[in-house]
């Protein structure tokens, strides 16, 4: 997993509740048996009209938001289906981290295992960093993971939580599975104690 | 753990599969099952081969192909090349990884939440996982059960368990009994009209009360399947009579089934358990419910009207409402019997066992789908689809002008060429309403099977309650 310490880059609004993972990356595109190549399919609904060109309303495809690298949603980001797929498209379209006032479990964790770092703000700040989006153009922020916060050059300085397993997975890219085979003797120490329940 | 300390059910199971744990790091939780389907393992095997793993356990993980199959004659090649890679991959991967597969040609294939109860894989106290969002089906056996994504997957493939964040408890007690024509579907999406779509995150919901207790095995399923639709990262039922006697005689159900049973007996929540938050719920209340919008939370009573926009109080919530108004091209106070439908889908691993076909072929049996309606069956597995045979309900169905399928998810989400055309209509027993779920501008009405199966013969929604 390629690491996250701190990114600087360009906020695009998405100003909508609930975007849920149908919307990320339609059912269409979850044909493919490789983790990569789905960035073109982004909010593929949402992005291109019936006959393939891009919707001029759809927030992403401003010009002012060619180069985000950095989203913020508003509540329940990312509900619905558990498909990885959907983080894999954002991360993919170059998109580093996603800033709402809540996110859907599974989505959550996805974006965590694959460096791309969920940021839950309260919703004072994420109207804030929406008005200041709409204000100026190819308005940044930086995100410290770190010091866990979210700063701009207007003022905004926002700290947000985030659990410390993951912090840590997250700032040294770690490989999660070896982490966990490190505990293998704990593991098989577990299986000897409580049996097998599924004989074939 | 102090041994008289009262715990809840998921505290129980949560305690018991524990691997290891240390302060400031997630638990390490071993699993018992994992489930697995073509959609969210590829990549998942792959990683496993680029890194030199093996599976752990490959005796507690169970393949089905669901989510992309064709409903239609088995016996034709896939015509959709990218899907038939996808199928004929996960047949690959489980041979090379040793994976018991329930492939396409197998009399047991079917929906992954459909054959893991159905074949007695699913049991109380288990945890189990599987990439995708609807695990939270196998709770109503009181077993701890949650979707995963794909590296998670990867994870369990590698290591049979999981490093995972304890949750909030969250008790739903439905005092009293569901009235008639009143169904578990209804009652689930009265609680995420209730909760909101968001209501549940955090939290691992035990629903308990007299409304519960009364629902069959196939009702609870309904009931714990959609937990996630209100954001919760488990659903559960405490297992009892109706659950053990579920799972007696399946092909998987313990060798020593008593001593299993007695076991089992030891799970439910204690008297003084303490949850994190108790919300109560009337049965009364609850009428045959219909979605309206684009979430399963905008969802109202059929004897209501479409909401108006303007009735919401929260700013975002409005201008939602507003959206889900324009995509489902409705008007505010149109009554929901008004609407017409062109579309109905009686499947899903929501509302697709038998139980849910017997109603519905009840409900039709003698009569007509409506002229401008087309509606199919999408049995949940090769075993239902063979009992409804065996039963005459096929006839039925197809009598009343319904199609009826081979066992997949179909047009629940619409991956395999089961799909809604643009600006179509469907009442669907499925569990997801969103943009496009269904098919591209397609738009999708959540209900019960009866009022699917009502709404078929009358051409739009009707108050099954007073409906024959």
């Amino acid at each position: 997993m390629k690491p996250f310490t701190t990114h600087t880059g360009i906020v695009a609004t998405l100003d909508r509740s609930n975007v849920d993972t149908d919307q990320i990356i339609p059912k269409q595109f979850l044909k493919r048996i490789e983790r990569t190549g789905f960035g073109q399919y982004l909010f593929f609904d949402w992005r291109f009209l019936e006959d393939g060109s891009l919707n001029p309303d759809f927030e992403l495809n401003q010009p002012r938001f060619e180069n985000a690298s950095i989203l913020v949603g508003r509540k329940n980001f990312g509900n619905g289906s558990s498909r990885e797929h959907a983080v894999w498209a954002l991360d993919d379209y170059g998109i580093r981290a996603v800033i709402a006032e809540s996110f859907a479990d599974i989505f959550y964790n996805n974006c965590s295992k694959n460096g791309l770092l969920p940021i839950v703000l309260n919703a004072d700040h994420v109207q804030l960093i929406h008005d200041r989006a709409n204000q100026h153009d190819a308005y940044e922020v930086t995100i410290d993971l770190n010091e866990q916060t979210v700063v701009d050059d207007y003022g905004l300085a926002s700290a947000f939580e985030i659990d410390s397993f993951r912090k840590q997975c997250l700032v040294g890219g770690l490989d999660q599975i070896a982490l966990t085979l490190n505990h293998i003797g704990k593991i098989e120490q577990f299986e000897k104690e409580n049996g097998d329940w599924l004989e074939r | 753990m102090i041994a008289n300390n009262p715990r809840t059910l998921f505290e129980k199971i949560w305690d018991q599969h524990v691997v290891y744990e240390e302060p400031g790091q997630q638990t390490l939780l071993y699993i018992d099952l994992h489930l697995i389907h073509e959609v969210t393992s590829p990549q998942a095997f792959e990683g496993l081969r680029l890194a030199g793993r093996k599976l752990r356990r490959p005796e507690k993980t169970v393949g089905t192909q669901d989510h992309n199959v064709p409903t239609t004659d088995r016996s034709l090649p896939i015509v959709d090349t990218v899907s038939r890679q996808q199928i004929e991959t996960l047949r690959k991967n489980c041979q090379e990884f040793d994976v018991r597969l329930y492939d396409l040609d197998s009399p047991q294939q079917g929906i992954v939440h459909v054959i893991g109860p159905e074949l007695g894989l699913t049991q109380p106290g288990m945890t189990i996982v599987c990439g995708d969002s609807h695990t939270s089906t196998h709770g109503a056996f009181g077993a701890l059960a949650f979707g995963i994504g794909t590296s998670e997957v990867e994870h369990v493939m590698a290591t049979q368990t999981l490093a995972q964040l304890r949750p909030k408890t969250c008790e739903i007690r439905i005092n009293g009994s569901l009235g008639r024509g009143v169904t578990s579907k209804d009652l689930i999406l009265y609680l995420i009209g209730k909760l909101t779509t968001a209501g549940g995150t955090g939290y691992v919901i035990e629903y308990t009360g007299q409304a519960i207790r009364e629902l069959s095995m196939e009702e609870r399923m309904t009931v714990c399947n959609m937990s996630i639709e209100a954001g919760a990262r488990a659903g559960m039922i405490a297992p009892d009579e109706t659950t053990y006697e579920y799972i007696r005689g399946r092909e998987f159900a313990p060798v020593n089934f008593e001593e299993s049973v007695n076991r089992w007996k030891s799970l439910p929540s204690d008297p003084d358990a303490n949850y994190d938050r108790v919300d109560i719920f009337e049965a009364d209340d609850i009428a045959p419910q219909v979605t309206w919008g684009t979430n399963p939370g905008q969802v109202i009573s059929v004897d209501s009207n479409v909401p108006d926009p303007a009735d919401f109080e929260d700013p975002t919530d409005r201008q939602s409402a507003q959206s889900a108004l324009k995509y489902m091209d409705l008007t505010p106070g149109t009554p929901m019997t008004g609407i017409a439908l062109d579309r109905v889908f009686i499947g899903s691993c929501t509302n697709s066992r038998i139980e849910d076909l017997r109603v519905a072929a009840e409900l039709v049996h003698g009569k007509k789908i409506a002229d401008h309606v087309s509606a199919m069956v999408v049995p949940g597995s090769g075993i239902i689809k063979q009992q409804a045979e065996k039963e005459g309900l096929d006839q039925v169905f197809l009598d009343a002008g319904f199609e009826w399928r081979e066992a997949g998810c179909s047009m629940c989400l619409g991956m395999n060429p089961d799909q809604l055309s643009p600006g179509e209509r469907c009442a669907s027993t499925s569990n997801r309403n969103f943009e496009g779920r269904q098919g591209r501008g397609g738009r999708t009405h959540l209900v019960s099977p009866e009022m699917a199966a009502a709404a078929a013969i009358a051409g739009h929604f009707v108050d099954v309650r007073h409906w024959d």
